[in-house]
């Protein structure tokens, strides 16, 4: 049975990286010491020449990777040896076009086979979705879809019905907001999305310091997800005892809530 | 609104996209059949944008390929290609739509330097987003989208190329959806701006029925456009579509979604695509920027699947040598988009007959390729 939920019983961290960013070896090596530092779940976001969804500090990452000869048969090999280092719930960020090529069954085949608790499709809606929900439902694959602050309530709705797993709220959109603007838009957002489910809530988009991430957690997510301030220490060469330093100030800062 | 083309199409966006995506697809139905807006939109094509265009019997090429030949000409209009129909169409829904910016994308720069006319002509703030790569090659574009009013943002992630300058675009819409319209500028994106984009740019295939009519009391035999996203082809097709006209659709061969390509989701819409067994996107190579990108409109797909428009491609020298055979024939310097359709009559010159008329959609003049051409030589 699959149970990302139970990750979030004592608010959850959910570190982002890329596989194979800027190597394979580097990104499993990263990823062990994440989970050393005490992430509860783990997102890996698969290479992709065109990102949209993300923003450009990613599409970088993705780009390292790609370069380096990245092929999506890495992302299932990572995940096996990820799991058999530490048995924690995985999920991973992609885009449709990569699901589609790799043939959606196969690729849902795939992640039932390696483990992978859980699939983000960054560009796919509801709207687009049934194929892909045919399959993560017979392989028990959690699909996990984002709700946006300008989402209204009626499609969250919609949106929650969908959704196993988490809802992944996005807190804000591209504009670094003023703190309290962070807070008052972060609150709102989760609010509407609280009211709608008992699916945990796990927020990014923006969090990049401990403050935000207590901030959010306060605001009543359930998580949060920090993607792009861990790929950019990736691209600026910090050791893995730094980037464990800063999971365990961020899990310290939602932990004591 | 439908907002698939058989398999083709969709909404493969980012979830706070989907919001403004509706609020498109509510306001363009309200305003599609209003005669005020049909109005306000003739009469800004008639008095700012020069339409009609006219419908040009080419003595010359007729005589050397042994059939009637027209052209279309787009290049004639206002900016010098056919990208102002649909940025006066979109800037209209925009300010309709109470929204005061518009954001857009550009390859070679037509469609950058068409929507910055619209948002000066309609005082809608303009920003547009350009290739890095293709800034260089069009510097005198970005010069005067700059001259226009608009903000200029080069794109250096990717390729630096359109297609990244789309992803850019798609960004900088999200940040800003409530108060922003994002004017795509081909038949290409999530459902509904392919089918927006094409009602624009129809106006080109209309005005080519009623004039060949008037010149020749009949149909043409066939029609030739170039396609990149492909909205000078679906525009001036789409008035053809349910006749007896033969289609065809040229690609630049180092970018030819159609022929070279498979399926695919780029930028919001599924449609064949140039990509590797992974679904990662190919770089492409043309020498027309605005040919330059590994995808088409989802309906061009469809009507290559029903095989209702005939798909073949040009390479760089059998454009060039339209490009330059078109000057001097007829003193009309083509883009070399647009050249791409020209490239295709000597290799049908054998199944023509001489009471075959053959229109060709001359999407844009040549003045922006000269120095690019100049170099090669």
């Amino acid at each position: 049975m699959n149970e990302i939920s139970q990750a979030f019983k004592n608010n959850a961290f959910i570190p982002f990286i890329v596989a194979a960013d800027p190597n394979y070896q580097k990104s499993l090596e990263t990823a062990k010491a994440l989970i050393d530092a005490g992430a509860d779940v783990l997102e890996i976001g698969i290479p992709y020449t065109d990102p949209a969804a993300d923003g450009p500090t990613i599409q970088k990452a993705y780009s390292r990777a790609l370069k380096n000869g990245f092929e999506v048969k890495q992302i299932f090999k990572l995940v096996k040896e990820i799991k058999k280092y530490k048995d924690i719930p995985i999920v991973v960020l992609t885009y449709y076009n990569i699901v589609y090529n790799q043939g959606i069954d196969t690729f849902y085949e795939k992640a039932k086979e390696s483990k992978i608790n859980g699939v983000i499709i960054a560009d796919m809606p509801i709207e687009e979705s049934d194929e892909v929900l045919t399959q993560s439902k017979q392989k028990d694959i959690h699909q996990i879809f984002l709700v946006s602050p300008n989402s209204t309530k009626e499609r969250i709705k919609k949106i929650e019905k969908k959704s196993e797993g988490f809802i992944y709220t996005i807190t804000r959109l591209g504009v670094t907001g003023k703190k309290e603007k962070f807070l008052e838009n972060t609150r709102k957002t989760i609010q509407k999305v609280k009211s709608t489910t008992d699916l945990p809530i796990a927020a990014g988009f923006g969090i990049s310091k401990p403050k935000h991430a207590e901030k959010a957690i306060k605001a009543g997510a359930d998580g949060v997800i920090v993607g792009s301030a861990i790929v950019e220490k990736i691209q600026k060469n910090h050791s893995l005892e730094q980037i464990k330093n800063y999971v365990e100030e961020m899990k310290k800062a939602i932990n004591k809530i | 609104m439908k907002d698939r083309f058989d398999e083709f199409g969709g909404k493969f966006v980012p979830e706070p996209i989907i919001p403004a995506l509706e609020e498109l697809e509510k306001e363009y139905t309200e305003i599609k059949n209003s005669t005020e807006f049909q109005e306000q939109f003739r009469e800004i094509l008639e008095e700012y944008a020069g339409r009609p265009t006219p419908l040009t019997y080419s003595e010359k090429l007729s005589q050397k390929f042994g059939c009637k030949i027209y052209l279309k000409r787009e290049d004639l209009l206002h900016g010098g290609a056919h990208k102002l129909n649909n940025t006066l169409g979109q800037a209209l829904l925009a300010k309709h739509m109470e929204k005061e910016k518009i954001i857009a994308e550009t390859g070679a720069g037509q469609h950058g330097v068409a929507t910055s006319m619209a948002g000066a002509k309609m005082e809608l703030e303009t920003e547009i987003f350009m290739g890095k790569k293709d800034l260089e090659r069009q510097k005198l574009n970005a010069y005067r989208m700059r001259l226009l009013g608009a903000k200029l943002n080069p794109v250096t992630t990717g390729e630096a190329k359109l297609k990244d300058a789309v992803n850019e675009a798609l960004r900088a819409w999200v940040k800003e959806l409530e108060n922003t319209h994002y004017l795509i500028g081909s038949v290409v994106g999530p459902s509904p701006f392919p089918e927006i984009v094409r009602d624009f740019q129809s106006v080109i295939g209309k005005e080519t029925k009623k004039q060949i009519q008037q010149k020749e009391n009949s149909l043409p035999d066939r029609i030739i456009a170039c396609v990149g996203g492909g909205s000078n082809a679906i525009g001036i097709f789409h008035e053809f579509v349910d006749k007896d006209v033969k289609l065809t659709g040229i690609e630049a061969e180092g970018s030819a979604s159609i022929t070279n390509g498979s399926k695919g989701t780029l930028h919001g819409s599924m449609s064949k695509l140039l990509q590797t067994e992974e679904g990662q996107i190919k770089e492409t190579e043309s020498i027309a920027a605005g040919l330059d990108y590994p995808g088409i409109g989802p309906e061009h797909s469809m009507y290559n699947q029903k095989e209702r428009i005939n798909y073949k491609t040009a390479n760089d020298e059998e454009a060039l040598e339209a490009f330059k055979l078109l000057s001097k024939a007829e003193g009309i310097i083509p883009a070399l988009e647009s050249s791409h359709a020209l490239a295709q009559l000597p290799k049908i010159q054998n199944d023509l007959s001489p009471d075959d008329i053959v229109i060709i959609n001359l999407s844009g003049r040549g003045d922006k390729d000269v120095r690019e051409v100049s170099n090669l030589e």
